[in-house]
């Protein structure tokens, strides 16, 4: 005769230990408690769980308790509402192989009418489940890593040629604050590459035209326009409101002052630079890896060091750039892969090749060194004159 | 003879070349012979000493030649020199 749900719940009684609330709560209280699974379905875990656990609906254990477990003999606790389904989901995972598995008696419920600590999980909307979905479903980001995008702000040197496509996608992807400093306003010949702007927009601030691009595409984007240029004043302020800083301005001496200013207010710095088919990108993580000094000391005289406006820039480059960028933005926030931190990307379009160079900490950096003495300082006047002289701050 | 990749910023000093073919048995060695060839190059990345500027960076192999030994470090057949100035432009 096949065994009635009485029957499976007796069987696995039999081979599964279960524990009270009052037996394992000090552990768990401490943090060196079981890694608790809870295998209920979403909508009840959205209610409240104990404290650390780990959500496995019951439908996925089988699938997924591999991703969250470092091996079958780690010490589990399984939970559910009443511990009758959580009874039968230890059973399967004893029959897997996982060898230290127990059940909490009475589940959630017994747990919580006796008072013990509960977490309330912050969730998405059901209307951000389905905008962010596609991050949802990767294990990477999921809803804590895109609920993480929604509260992070992001600052961006320039709403131009980079800041276009990394502003655009940085707020589809739902970083929830964006910053945008730019002074300038849209011309016609902005349109070629600064993807953000529209023609009907030519005149308006930058940042405000980007304001209007971004709450078409994802209004829940709080977009901050500051309409001035950063400067030594202004720059420590501004970066005391945001996680990270984009860098896409069109000039040493705000490059350099983002160094500066990312170094003394420990903000990552994600850096890029374009000219005609090249760019250059590298994210530089305050005292963790290199600054942008140890790579580049000294800025070039200005002759060797053309804007865009006077050299000119395949509009497509910033696309590339700006892109990577904004993904290395997302990756810091998040906290997950391999940044550009010690690396120097070169992207050549003609040749459509990327080169990585490496970049060291620099022990006698100007900047990040031990023996730094770091100080805002006059960068215009410094980057104008360090090409005819050839030691750094000669002119500082 | 080295291979001499050349910044953007430089090629019309190289007659528009992304890389350049010269001779030499150290990086030094192979940027004064660039330098020859094309002396419009060597106005922007030497100093009237003959010494290179401090914001020229020179890879060797992709390597940071300040790591290696600078001007000294030596090259050979295949080896690739690579000038880096930085750039600026981001609008």
């Amino acid at each position: 005769m096949s065994p009635s749900y009485q029957d499976l719940l007796a069987q696995a009684r039999e081979a599964i230990p279960e524990v009270e609330p009052s037996d394992i709560a000090p552990r768990v209280e401490s943090g060196d408690g079981p890694l608790i699974i809870d295998v209920r379905e979403t909508a009840e875990w959205d209610q409240g769980h104990l404290p650390g656990a780990i959500h496995v609906p019951r439908g996925f254990l089988e699938s997924r308790i591999g991703g969250v477990t470092s091996g079958t003999d780690q010490e589990l606790l399984i939970s559910c509402a009443s511990g009758q389904r959580s009874l039968l989901a230890a059973k399967t995972l004893a029959d897997m192989g996982f060898s230290n598995v127990t059940n909490l008696a009475g589940g959630f419920a017994r747990w919580k009418q006796n008072n013990y600590p509960v977490e309330v999980p912050r969730i998405l909307s059901p209307a951000q489940r389905s905008r962010y979905s596609r991050h949802v479903l990767i294990p990477e980001v999921g809803e804590e890593g895109q609920l993480k995008l929604l509260d992070s702000k992001v600052l961006l040197i320039g709403a131009g040629g980079l800041g276009s496509p990394t502003a655009y996608y940085l707020a589809a992807a739902g970083v929830g604050t964006l910053g945008l400093v730019d002074d300038d306003v849209v011309d016609e010949s902005n349109l070629q590459r600064q993807i953000i702007h529209t023609t009907d927009r030519v005149g308006m601030n930058k940042g405000e035209s980007a304001k209007q691009a971004i709450a078409a595409l994802n209004p829940e984007v709080q977009v901050n326009v500051h309409p001035f240029r950063v400067n030594r004043d202004n720059v420590l302020d501004l970066l005391d409101q945001y996680d990270v800083v984009v860098d896409g301005a069109d000039n040493f001496p705000t490059r350099y002052l983002m160094a500066d200013a990312s170094l003394m207010t420990r903000t990552p710095l994600v850096h890029s630079s374009i000219l005609r088919f090249e760019g250059h990108a590298s994210t530089f993580m305050p005292y963790d890896g290199p600054c942008y000094r140890c790579l580049f000391p000294e800025p070039p005289p200005p002759d060797l060091a053309p804007s865009c406006g006077e050299a000119g820039v395949l509009g497509v480059l910033c696309g590339v750039m700006g892109n990577i960028q904004a993904t290395e933005a997302i990756k810091v926030l998040l906290g997950m892969g391999d940044t550009l931190s010690g690396r120097l990307m070169i992207y050549d379009a003609l040749g459509m090749t990327f080169t990585e160079l490496k970049v060291r900490r620099d022990p006698d950096c100007p900047s990040c060194g031990p023996n730094a003495d770091l100080q805002l300082r006059d960068y215009e006047a410094w980057c104008a004159g360090v090409g005819s002289h050839d030691h750094a701050g000669a002119t500082a | 003879m080295s291979t001499v990749k050349i910044p953007p910023v430089l090629r019309q000093a190289v007659g528009g070349e992304r890389t350049v073919e010269a001779p030499g048995s150290t990086m030094g060695e192979v940027l004064t012979n660039l330098c020859q060839a094309h002396p419009a190059v060597g106005a922007q990345i030497l100093t009237p000493d003959g010494e290179l500027h401090k914001y020229v960076n020179i890879y060797v192999n992709d390597e940071d030649a300040r790591l290696l030994q600078w001007t000294d470090t030596p090259v050979g057949e295949g080896d690739t020199v690579m000038i880096l100035p930085a750039m600026a432009g981001g609008a």
